[in-house]
């Protein structure tokens, strides 16, 4: 953690990148912290301003077209500030059109490309569909979360380089869409496809970027409610069979 | 593509002077307002009441009334531009572009964009069209519209320029591009709280709809029925006060308990936003029915872009098809609440004289449609 002010939520560009309810996920980790005693807030990084340094977390989220082009051009200017936090053990979680600026390229249906981050090998060009549905994920086993549950609807192909590690092995729904993969995972830098917003459907996941940020575990919470909507939004998606995929994957590993 | 023959339409619409109304949220409340004035001056009217505002519907309404000259016709956004040609229409009036049900219909630049083109190659096409609303005035300023300005309560789905993609800046009334130098057009025409000012003339609305909202649905009705109709002001304001319910939408139901509750649509954010807005501070209890059918938008990921904390201290319960992602959303609000899939199991059992039934669409036309 940065400073004595508590954990730093940052909402980067709210206006761009919210198309999808993305600030629930800066309201849940921000809340998941006060239920535990400990001190959060929200920052919003107005589109138009400098990102700073000296967040804890920093959310990238969705947008339409145009915005993302936008975001990308702020993003960019501020890549100094956004390395140095990584550097200081800050967490990046970035969704849909945030997790496309992660990587180099993004290439729009009408040919031009637009340029990300290039804070992960990968790349991502529009493909002739959208994506749009429920989205069921077994994460990478070396997080220890249970199953992902989210919502997706974009129109990205994105294609990790050979060193890039997924989020997750989809098992039902599309994720990256060329492969069985979802999003990507290097370091304290997670991107993916799921909305819903993700976080509220997955609170370990967002117990897991806290326990990051403070460097130790965390004590559980009184998830009932979240447990029933898990399980609703499982079985809904479970129409796909993706029960019968997990256990075989699970029987092929041995 | 029409899923009926565009020459049905066509049939039907022969010889009428045709206006139709769109936007995201308020077409129907318009389309009803418009109507009345009319009527209020003697003028016969054929609308599509019901909001039934597909080609199907619209050719339905017209055939039902197939006498009067002047048809007010609200229209789905995603179908105005397929419809404007088979009825010939002479005005349209457009009032906003927001989300909506993002999975089923795309994005909003997308509607502008094929607003826009009906408004580039109609060059007789009249339009009326809200001057607050940055995407409305992007879609309608090549056909040189009257303007008024409604104000922009909700601005979170229009940040940067539908011209250039650089960031809008926004002031109290107005946007503004510093890039391209895209502006909220200027015009006599504007709704300041609940008086219409035309001219100069300031009209005061004498509405019995609740919300800011149906203000904004009211003047825009209004200023057609005065500009382009010509009706008197005193007439078309009277025609307006007359109206209590809009399809269903504000009735006050009994339940079997014996209490009052009132049936409310919200859509999308931008709906929800102002109906909590107007809740906020209210005794009633609340119920908020949310499913996720196509017709609602099979992502309820927009729960998270309502300020549902304006519930916090009021009796609350979460129903509906989703009443577990409500519930969750409210938990995190620091909103209490019970979890009732029925809603009007919920509604009797909340405390209290009244209850607001706050419905998504298709819980909306369940309720509206089901024997209390």
């Amino acid at each position: 953690m940065t400073g004595d002010s508590g954990v730093r939520v940052g909402l980067v560009f709210p206006e761009l990148l919210g198309t999808y309810g993305d600030r629930g996920n800066a309201i849940v980790i921000v809340e998941r912290c006060r239920r535990r005693g400990i001190d959060a807030e929200i920052v919003e990084v107005a589109a138009g301003t400098p990102i700073p340094d000296s967040l804890d977390v920093y959310l990238f989220g969705g947008g339409e077209d145009d915005p993302q082009v936008m975001a990308s051009a702020g993003m960019r200017a501020s890549r100094d500030a956004i390395d140095r936090a990584l550097g200081g053990g800050s967490v990046i979680f970035a969704v849909c059109a945030g997790f496309q600026l992660l990587g180099h390229t993004y290439e729009a249906r009408g040919g031009e490309t637009l340029d990300g981050l290039g804070l992960v090998d990968m790349t991502t060009a529009a493909g002739p569909s959208r994506l749009i549905g429920e989205v069921v994920v077994e994460p990478d086993a070396s997080l220890g979360l249970p199953i992902l549950t989210g919502f997706e609807n974009h129109g990205g192909r994105t294609r990790l380089g050979p060193a890039e590690r997924p989020l997750g092995r989809v098992l039902s729904g599309g994720g990256n869409g060329v492969d069985d993969l979802d999003g990507v995972l290097r370091d304290h830098v997670i991107g993916t496809y799921l909305h819903g917003p993700v976080l509220p459907r997955n609170p370990a996941l967002a117990d897991l970027m806290i326990g990051w940020v403070l460097g130790r575990e965390l004590e559980p919470l009184d998830d009932v409610l979240v447990e029933q909507l898990r399980s609703e939004r499982l079985e809904a998606a479970n129409a796909t069979g993706w029960r019968a995929r997990l256990r075989d994957l699970r029987l092929n590993r041995g | 593509m029409l899923g009926i023959q565009p020459e049905l339409l066509a049939e039907v619409g022969a010889g009428r002077r045709v206006v139709l109304v769109s936007a995201t949220n308020g077409k129907t409340t318009t389309t009803r307002l418009l109507a009345e004035a009319l009527r209020a001056n003697g003028t016969a009217v054929a609308t599509n009441h019901t909001g039934a505002n597909m080609p199907a519907g619209i050719a339905a309404a017209l055939a039902r009334d197939p006498e009067p000259e002047i048809a007010i016709l609200e229209v789905d956004e995603r179908w105005l531009p397929k419809v404007v040609d088979p009825l010939n229409a002479e005005l349209l009036v457009l009032g906003n572009l927001t989300r909506d049900q993002l999975d089923r219909f795309g994005e909003v630049r997308a509607i502008a964009e094929q607003w826009r083109e009906v408004c580039a190659t109609h060059p007789d096409l009249r339009v009326i069209a809200n001057a607050s609303d940055p995407h409305v005035v992007w879609a309608s300023e090549p056909a040189d519209p009257t303007w008024i300005a409604l104000g922009a309560p909700w601005r979170s789905d229009a940040a940067t320029c539908p011209r250039c993609a650089g960031l809008l800046t926004w002031s109290a009334d107005r946007f503004d591009c510093g890039h391209c130098g895209f502006a909220q057009p200027d015009t006599p025409h504007r709704l300041e709280d609940d008086v219409l000012v035309l001219d100069g003339e300031r009209i005061p609305l004498h509405l019995r709809l609740p919300g800011a909202w149906n203000r904004m649905n009211a003047a825009l009705a209004l200023a057609t029925a005065v500009l382009h109709f010509e009706v008197p002001i005193g007439r078309a304001v009277s025609g307006l006060a007359g109206v209590e319910v809009v399809s269903g939408r504000f009735s006050t139901r009994r339940l079997s308990n014996g209490r009052n509750a009132r049936v409310l649509l919200a859509k999308n954010p931008a709906g929800w936003t102002e109906v909590l807005r107007w809740l906020h501070g209210s005794e009633a209890g609340v119920v908020l029915a949310v499913n996720a059918h196509i017709a609602d938008g099979r992502d309820p990921s927009w729960l998270w872009d309502v300020p549902y904390e304006l519930l916090r201290g009021l009796r609350v319960a979460a129903s509906g098809e989703r009443a577990l992602d409500v519930a969750v959303r409210l938990d995190y609000g620091g909103v209490n609440c019970f979890v009732e899939p029925d809603p009007l199991v919920a509604a009797a059992r909340l405390p209290g004289p009244e209850v607001d039934i706050i419905a998504s669409y298709t819980q909306f036309t369940h309720l509206t449609k089901r024997s209390w």
